[in-house]
């Protein structure tokens, strides 16, 4: 006995000595030595990441944007990358639940240790690793979110959005609204979170502070819009702009009919995509229920010939694997190619910095209908959106172009980017 | 265990091998990168919750299925007091202290509800009630979306490490230390509880309702308290993942998270609060462990994304499935069960095994 006791005395000292030279030796946070190169980046690569739903309420409208993205990486390094160097794009399901953002975001900057988040997808999934990012000062590019949060330059430094904003969005919508049909009223139904509150903020500052006639919100947690529909229709609404993801524009537009009531439609960007619209309504009433349906967008529109969709319809047919081509596809490659192109602008051997130096430079192209109008002060991609029409299953470009500027909503021209070269920057 | 200082015993020793652990455990942080940090973290505040639910559903014999919205209720609590004081100016030790006693009174109270209607019910009419408490969550954070932020939730404010530690450690070892400080004190708490004269009470009325009464024993009031206290530490557990979050959203308290927590003291064995410091461990890290490997395993992306929503579910219930069949009393009883096979066979039940068949009533 007293000989196990002597052993395990033993054993219990060499264990204490273990935690003593643990508690001295590991962990201290050093400061990584600048010549380093940073996080993610490595002599023939660039590894970033993104979260967005591929389970969930949110995933069958948006699912396609990253897979979309991939398919422009893997032709972008066909093409010999950035620089020499081939994007790897880690893509993490979080379901649209702000909860598992952040558990996945971790994981990407603790473990997979990314260069950079691109496109992170939502309003509330977002807002849940804003600080979380910014305190790792990780770039945090292209938000795939119309939230102004994302413009706040002097809090976030790190955080650049990508959408228009919603405020831009409401706006336009409600002023389309009231000089196309003046006299109408106007509703809105919205997301329960800033993505309708700004929204609501936008059509305000078109309409007035009472313009809208009636507002109804949801949240995604509740897969069923009969109570505010209802409302609204009782509200004797003429024409409803609507805050919603793609999967409740649909909702929206379904209920509506089933209780035999056909108002205007007039959407935000990111639930106005036709051909996911169509998915979720059926191949049968879909196309009659969205006949005139308005929307808005800011990129090439689908239903154009436009150059840079007849370039994104040829990567997605050979890198996409078999995926179908809409709104999504434009939208997920556009990112992509941005990237690129912050990227290429970033230098030879690209730092956390230089990215972010060449974001705010203002020298970024990009592919939208207006310039992008980022700067050392402003982190917002797009401050202006054009009408969308729906017309016999074609979704294009028909009415004005709005932007707000200087808090009043103002028509102004539109100035396509021309596509150069293959669309791969510096080739 | 009662090899070791001999002479010690009763609460005090309780208390002093919760110590010893939580020391071990603080010690333990610094061999771990940032990611398992935060991921001992979420393991101590999801210990807080299952130790609670073990000491309920293995003691009392009372089964609750709304653990995850006890855990909101501190979640929130926790926001909107944080938040309050940061408007007040009051930060660092002191805000956490003060949002965490907010957190505990909400969730007590709740608990203080719940189980005045506990007393009253039994089996599985009160796991419908605690079911309907998880399930309306979502719903009730969308009517009052003004104080409580809807889908989105709550963001509270980055709590920095304090800067006599700054060049030490970092941010998430010293949230990993909080929620372990935290989760030392509740556990030592329900250890300390379980061995006196409450656990007794909670095990006679488990046992035979109508018997305790007979003895003396005011059963209602035992059940009300111990629905309380398991509230309290769910609500301990849920500021912490609050403090630690930095956020907290009715999509972090699903009834499938709520199902996890029962799966957790069940597969560490019931009554047993080693089991449940087990079963938070499987809990938390199993659905990361089975990402990983989709991750890695040749499949196409398009699978490997549909396996890593679901397998995960597919391996608890098998997991489940195992453990109760090779393991009755749970993995906690494994270890208890080796040398009673081979040296002790006049071994008494253990009476995990009997609140095993309490509970399916």
């Amino acid at each position: 006995m007293s000989q196990q006791h002597t052993i395990r005395r033993i054993v219990a000292a060499v264990g204490a000595g273990a935690v003593v030279v643990a508690l001295a030796g590991c962990s201290t946070p050093a400061a990584p030595a600048a010549e380093e190169p940073p996080p993610g980046v490595t002599d023939d690569t660039v590894t970033i990441g993104t979260h967005t739903p591929l389970t969930g309420p949110a995933a069958a409208g948006y699912s396609s944007i990253s897979a979309a993205a991939s398919a422009y990486f893997a032709y972008l390094n066909d093409k010999g990358g950035v620089h020499g160097r081939s994007i790897e794009y880690i893509v993490k399901d979080d379901g649209y639940n702000p909860a598992n953002t952040l558990t996945v975001v971790r994981e990407l900057v603790q473990e997979d240790d990314v260069f950079a988040i691109l496109n992170g997808l939502g309003t509330p999934t977002h807002t849940a690793v804003l600080d979380f990012l910014n305190e790792n000062k990780v770039p945090d590019l292209f938000v795939a979110s119309g939230s102004t949060s994302w413009n706040q330059p002097e809090e976030y430094p790190y955080t650049f959005g990508f959408n228009a904003d919603y405020v831009v969005e409401g706006a336009a919508l409600a002023a389309h609204a009231k000089a196309e049909h003046p006299g109408k009223a106007v509703c809105l139904l919205g997301q329960d979170d800033d993505f309708g509150d700004e929204m609501i903020e936008g059509a305000e500052l078109a309409l007035g502070a009472d313009g809208l006639a009636h507002i109804e919100r949801y949240s995604t947690s509740n897969q069923d819009v009969t109570a505010q529909i209802g409302a609204l229709k009782a509200a004797g609404c003429e024409i409803n702009i609507l805050a919603t993801i793609n999967g409740f524009t649909a909702l929206a537009l379904g209920t509506a009919a089933q209780l035999g009531w056909f108002p205007q439609w007039f959407s935000s960007s990111s639930g106005a995509d036709y051909p996911t619209l169509v998915g979720y309504l059926g191949e049968e009433v879909g196309p009659q229920l969205l006949q005139g349906f308005t929307g808005t967008n800011y990129l090439p529109a689908l239903g154009g010939d436009d150059e840079w969709v007849t370039l994104f319809r040829a990567i997605n047919d050979e890198y996409g694997e078999g995926a179908a081509f809409d709104g999504n596809t434009i939208y997920g490659m556009s990112v992509a190619h941005l990237f690129a192109e912050a990227l290429y602008a970033a230098g030879e051997d690209p730092t956390r910095e230089s990215l972010l130096d060449a974001v705010t430079s203002g020298d970024l192209a990009g592919n939208g209908i207006l310039p992008l109008s980022f700067s050392a002060d402003s982190h917002a991609a797009y401050t202006g959106v054009g009408i969308t029409v729906v017309d016999q299953g074609v979704q294009d470009y028909t009415g004005p172009t709005y932007a707000v500027e200087d808090g009043a909503v103002v028509e102004v021209e539109p100035a396509p980017v021309p596509l150069e070269g293959e669309g791969v920057p510096g080739a | 265990m009662t090899r070791i200082l001999p002479s010690l015993t009763g609460a005090p020793r309780t208390v002093t091998f919760g110590a010893v652990l939580t020391v071990l455990a603080l010690g333990g942080t610094f061999l771990l990168d940032p990611y398992r940090n935060f991921q001992l973290a979420t393991i101590a505040a999801t210990f807080c919750a299952a130790a609670g639910l073990t000491l309920l559903i293995g003691l009392s014999g009372q089964l609750s299925l709304g653990h995850a919205a006890l855990m909101a209720a501190g979640g929130y609590g926790y926001a909107l007091a944080a938040n309050g004081l940061a408007g007040w100016g009051v930060d660092g030790v002191a805000r956490f202290a003060l949002a965490l006693l907010a957190a505990l009174l909400v969730s007590g109270l709740l608990g203080l509800l719940l189980g005045l209607a506990a007393a009253r019910l039994r089996g599985p009419y009160l796991a419908g009630l605690t079911l309907a408490l998880v399930v309306a969550l979502p719903a009730v954070t969308a009517a009052f979306a003004g104080v409580l932020g809807g889908d989105q939730g709550l963001q509270v404010a980055y709590e920095g490490v304090p800067e006599a530690l700054e060049l030490l450690i970092a941010i998430e070892q010293w949230q990993a230390w909080v929620a372990i400080l935290v989760a030392g004190v509740v556990v030592t708490t329900l250890a300390v509880l379980r061995r006196g004269r409450l656990g007794l009470r909670m095990r006679a009325v488990r046992d035979d309702d109508t018997a305790a009464r007979l003895n003396g024993v005011r059963a209602g009031r035992v059940k009300v308290t111990a629905f309380t206290v398991s509230a309290l530490s769910a609500g301990a557990g849920g500021a912490v993942l609050c403090a630690v979050t930095q956020s907290v959203s009715p999509g972090a308290y699903t009834l499938a998270f709520s199902l996890l927590l029962v799966v957790a003291v069940v597969i560490g064995g019931l009554g047993s609060i080693g089991g449940a410091a087990i079963g938070s461990a499987v809990i938390v890290l199993l659905p990361w462990l089975i990402g990983t490997l989709a991750a890695e395993l040749p499949v196409p992306a398009e699978v490997a994304q549909r396996l890593s929503g679901n397998l995960s579910v597919l391996v608890f219930g098998a997991l489940l499935i195992v453990v109760m069949l090779a393991w009755p009393s749970g993995l906690a009883g494994v270890r208890r069960r080796a040398p009673a096979v081979a040296a002790r066979p006049q071994h008494p039940i253990p009476s995990v095994q009997q609140s095993t068949t309490e509970t399916e009533r």
